[in-house]
């Protein structure tokens, strides 16, 4: 435990013996559960451990190998990384929780391969945070695409098999035809792919061919979702909730806006980004996706479908945050991965108990459920105050910081377009709970007397998010010291 | 006997196919076949590790020295080549032992392992000798045995398939021949290093410099034709479909890297890249069909229904991946066909002996009747998806290492093009492997006829190669190391 390095492979490495005992122990299923939230419990101490490091300045790190010569798989912890691992460290074993109960009470089938490949895709995820240089990021960030396919499909149905193309055909398409020919370019060019604070590009080519590498890198990393790469993420919602609540809205979509955030401060350096003029283009282009995101959204009955959308945009505000250039956009871009975590899980999670226990997927359909299942609505409404960006969330102070960071670059478009967005979302959202508490329930609906609330376990998940989102509005420091010592590390 | 390895490496397997063939008893023969590939394998590997060390090894047949006698030269490139054939062959002849006993007739497998140790002899004469004459000859001897091979197979498509791989293979030959009969009248030698250093000055002195133009343009067609660059590619399908599995697992992965090999050789080594490359403009003929190659070939391949064909189509698309690094004519592209030839013969290897388990329990590789093997063979279907994540290029596995080194290559040479269309097959081999996995996961079978895993003698195999592709992709350090320095000594020769 005491050398650091060795945590930081562990990290990595305990999702994956979860995995293991996932399916060691898959002829008793509370043995399995079991097993899945006590490596998540480790995981997460793990990640504890690293976090006081990195606090105390501490960038641990190891090198495992050598794949072609100069070209390492290695790991080094620093704070941008630190509050990806962090968020999907402590939402694992929540999502763990939330989908025993879920999947248990929805009666659905293979749930051994569901948690094996569920642990598998946090192990990705880590990876990518933990990631010391690019060629890590690209290994990670495939495995992770790999992984997550078997609980996509996992109803293997005709639906799930074409979620399943659309899945890997776009983010394939994305990452080996502009991602991949982005750090094989930067290679050429740097002749290293370490993140290193200021970057490594500066100096290495003209302001054009560093402009393209940036297009090729922001539209290249395919699970940031921005328009036009966007369909993937609607097409995996036909996944069991759990996948949509914890990979879709945190540890795959979180993992390509990480990315983006972690080329622009470690490859690029802020410096560099600010001189060159594709920065804003792409600042317009996230704007874009913010709102047709939202008026999609709006359109969307399917609730998943509709937060599947919410999610397109508000990643595109991580994305904006990075192509501002400046330290408050930086900053506000990596709260808002944590913030936007906490809260569109919360939501996802309400989504699935609405679905389990009322079997009701539509919007249109929730009139008045909201007093059979108060809990469950209550904890949307936390959510989508912090999605909107209201207090008493902590997405108040992510947008906070993004907003400034828009008035510092002088882009009052771009600050029009967050609170434009935020009023859609404030419809969009709160259409849901308004709708379960304030209106009768109609008389056609079925099971009209079965209504209750969703299983123990996914109500006691579903009331951690929503409490450490309100917490995350009263104590978002830990998360804004982290990114502060990104910035300051890497801006200077 | 260490002294004498490079002439043991051909002539054992050479002398146990005639015993093979006289024993003509199914077990020993298999015996015979496997210490022969085996042999091979340690002599190769033993044979690389000199060569790294020490250099090139330069050894006279009989002790008659060059230009009177023959002699091979085994440099890194020719060691690297010897590695990749008899590892395969070695791997392959375990995994003949079952696959052989379903698919061919008892009375005949002595003489498809004689068959099949002549053509590794063949296929690792061509890639020792240093002599052009020799190459021939080997050629000849894999060329016949593996006519002979493919015509053994069940479907009596085989032997139409045999028929016109002879025929079309005949053809390659002959332009073979005629370039080195050439070559021999106006240099008078018919060692490789004798004729490196005549070509130049018969070509400076503007003397039969014709003559050397003729003889490289018929050897160009020949190997060309050999190797199965589109669009010289057509006996290749067929022959791939219809052969044994057995067979074809192995030649996938030998018989065109060893002519691909013969391209380098005649190229680089004979002629010099200079003649190659600035005089003949060698890759203005090879790029723009190897990129045809890639983009053709691999949508054919997509609309194949029958996996081995498709499979067979996705091989002439991956030669053009080879031929493309060739053709960029700098170290790092030379380095990066070299990588794929050994990278490819990995992961094509798996696959094809993944649809020979497929055709041992089910008689069948088309793609409609393999719905739901995922569930029913899922040892053998996830060979197919490790060795499918390799043609894909997914990081780690051999399938990125090569595309690593080719993206570099054509982003370094500012070649554009190149590298749009190295992606755009990539994620066109995304499509077709993804439509077997598809059906083998996502559909149910229709009848409730239970399916069996294949035998663990078929497994292992399999699963050797896939872990290779695997290791290989995590530490190509090894790989690599061989393959820049082989194409640096192949580039540096002549400068």
């Amino acid at each position: 435990m005491s050398d650091p390095g060795m945590i930081v492979l562990l990290t990595v490495l305990l999702p994956v013996i979860g995995a293991g005992l996932v399916l060691l122990l898959r002829k008793n299923e509370n043995a399995r559960e079991a097993a899945t939230l006590l490596t998540g419990a480790l995981t997460f101490a793990h990640v504890l451990a690293l976090l006081r490091l990195v606090r105390a300045g501490e960038s641990p790190g190891l090198d495992i190998l050598e794949v072609v010569p100069n070209v390492w798989l290695s790991f080094e912890v620093e704070p941008l990384g630190m509050v990806f691992a962090l968020v999907a460290g402590f939402l694992w074993p929540v999502t763990s929780l939330y989908a025993i109960g879920y999947m248990r009470g929805h009666h659905e089938e293979n749930q051994t391969r569901f948690f094996f490949f569920f642990a598998i895709a946090i192990a990705g995820a880590m990876g990518v945070a933990f990631s010391a240089n690019l060629f890590t990021l690209f290994v990670f960030y495939e495995f992770l695409t790999f992984c997550t396919v078997p609980l996509v499909t996992h109803h293997q149905s005709d639906e799930a098999k074409k979620s399943g193309r659309i899945y890997l055909g776009i983010l394939l398409t994305t990452s080996v035809g502009l991602q991949l020919v982005a750090i094989i370019w930067t290679w050429v060019l740097a002749g290293t792919l370490d993140f290193q604070a200021g970057g490594i590009l500066a100096g290495t080519a003209s302001a054009g061919i560093l402009s393209a590498i940036l297009v090729l890198y922001v539209y290249g990393v395919g699970k940031a979702a921005l328009m036009p790469f966007h369909r993937w993420l609607p097409a995996a919602m036909v996944a069991p909730t759990p996948v949509s609540a914890l990979l879709h809205a945190v540890a795959v979509v979180k993992a390509g806006v990480f990315t983006v955030l972690k080329i622009s401060v470690y490859v690029f350096g802020v410096d560099l980004l600010q001189t060159l003029t594709t920065t804003t283009w792409l600042a317009w282009a996230a704007a874009v996706t913010i709102i047709l995101g939202s008026l999609v959204a709006f359109r969307k009955d399917n609730l998943k479908a509709r937060l599947a959308y919410s999610t397109i945009s508000q990643l595109s505000y991580i994305v904006l945050g990075a192509m501002l250039a400046n330290e408050l956009g930086i900053i506000g871009g990596g709260m808002h991965i944590a913030m936007h975590a906490f809260g569109k899980i919360t939501l996802f999670f309400a989504a699935g108990a609405i679905m389990v226990a009322a079997h009701e997927k539509k919007i249109s359909r929730m009139h008045g459920l909201g007093r059979t299942m108060p809990i469950t609505f209550g904890a949307f409404f936390v959510g989508s105050l912090s999605i909107i960006g209201l207090p008493p969330a902590g997405g108040a102070w992510s947008k906070w910081f993004l907003g400034m960071g828009t008035l510092e670059a002088s882009q009052f478009g771009l600050l029009a377009v967050l609170m434009l967005s935020s009023l859609l979302g404030l419809y969009y959202l709160l259409e849901v709970p308004v709708k379960a508490f304030f209106f009768e329930r109609p008389k056609d609906a079925h099971q009209q007397d079965g209504v209750h609330e969703a299983p123990t376990p996914s109500l006691i998940a579903m009331c951690i998010t929503a409490t450490a989102t309100v917490g995350l509005f009263v104590w978002p420091d830990l998360f804004h010291e982290l990114m502060q010592m990104v910035v300051s590390g890497g801006v200077r | 006997m260490s002294q004498n390895l490079p002439a043991l490496l051909v002539v054992v397997p050479m002398m146990l196919a005639p015993i093979a063939a006289l024993i003509n008893r199914s077990g020993p023969a298999w015996v015979i076949a496997t210490s022969g590939a085996w042999f091979a394998f340690g002599a190769a590997v033993q044979l690389l590790r000199r060569v790294m060390t020490e250099g090139m090894i330069v050894y006279s047949l009989g002790g008659w020295v060059a230009p009177i006698g023959i002699e091979y030269r085994i440099d890194q490139l020719a060691a690297f080549v010897t590695l990749i054939v008899s590892a395969i062959a070695a791997v392959g002849v375990l995994y003949a032992r079952t696959s052989v006993a379903s698919e061919i007739e008892e009375d005949r497998h002595a003489l498809f392992y004689a068959a099949f140790l002549l053509n590794v002899c063949g296929l690792l004469g061509i890639a020792i000798t240093g002599d052009v004459f020799n190459v021939f000859v080997f050629l000849e001897i894999s060329s016949l045995s593996a006519y002979s091979m493919i015509a053994l197979g069940q479907d009596r498509r085989a032997l139409t398939s045999a028929f016109q791989y002879l025929i079309m293979g005949s053809v390659g030959a002959t332009f073979i021949v005629i370039g080195i009969g050439l070559l021999f009248v106006m240099t008078g030698t018919l060692g490789m290093a004798d004729l490196a250093e005549r070509i130049p000055a018969i070509w400076a002195s503007g003397d039969g410099d014709r003559t050397i133009a003729v003889a490289f343009t018929f050897l160009t067609v020949g190997v060309t034709l050999k190797l199965a660059l589109f669009p010289l590619h057509l006996w290749l399908p067929n022959a791939y479909t219809y052969a044994p599995s057995a067979v074809t697992g192995y030649m996938a992965a030998t018989s065109t890297k060893v002519s691909i090999y013969l391209l380098l050789r005649f190229f680089f080594s004979v002629f010099g890249v200079e003649f190659s490359f600035e005089q003949m403009r060698l890759d203005a003929i090879l790029m723009p069909l190897a990129l045809v190659a890639i983009l053709a070939m691999s949508s054919v391949a997509i609309y194949q229904s029958n996996v081995k064909r498709l499979l067979a189509f996705s091989s002439v698309a991956q030669i053009g991946y080879m031929i493309l690094g060739i053709s960029f004519g700098s170290v790092i592209g030379v380095a990066a066909g070299i990588i794929h030839l050994f990278n490819h013969a990995l992961m094509k290897g798996a696959l094809f002996m993944a649809m020979g388990c497929v055709m041992y329990r089910i008689g069948s590789v088309r793609i409609e009747d393999m719905k739901g093997l995922g569930k029913s063979m899922p040892w053998t279907m996830a060979a197919f998806v490790g060795g499918g994540l390799s043609m894909i290029g997914v990081p780690m596995t051999v399938g990125f290492v090569s595309k690593w080194y080719l993206l570099q290559a054509a982003i370094k040479g500012g070649n554009w093009l190149a590298a749009v269309v190295v992606v755009v097959g990539s994620l066109m081999a995304l499509v077709y492997i993804w439509k077997v996995i598809e059906v083998a996961y996502f559909k149910r079978r229709e009848n409730d006829d239970p399916i069996e895993e294949a035998p663990l003698s078929l497994l292992i195999p399999t699963w050797t190669l896939v872990a290779a592709s695997f290791w290989f992709g995590i530490d190509a350090g090894t790989t690599s190391d061989v393959a820049m320095s082989a194409a640096e000594s192949l580039l540096g020769m002549m400068q």
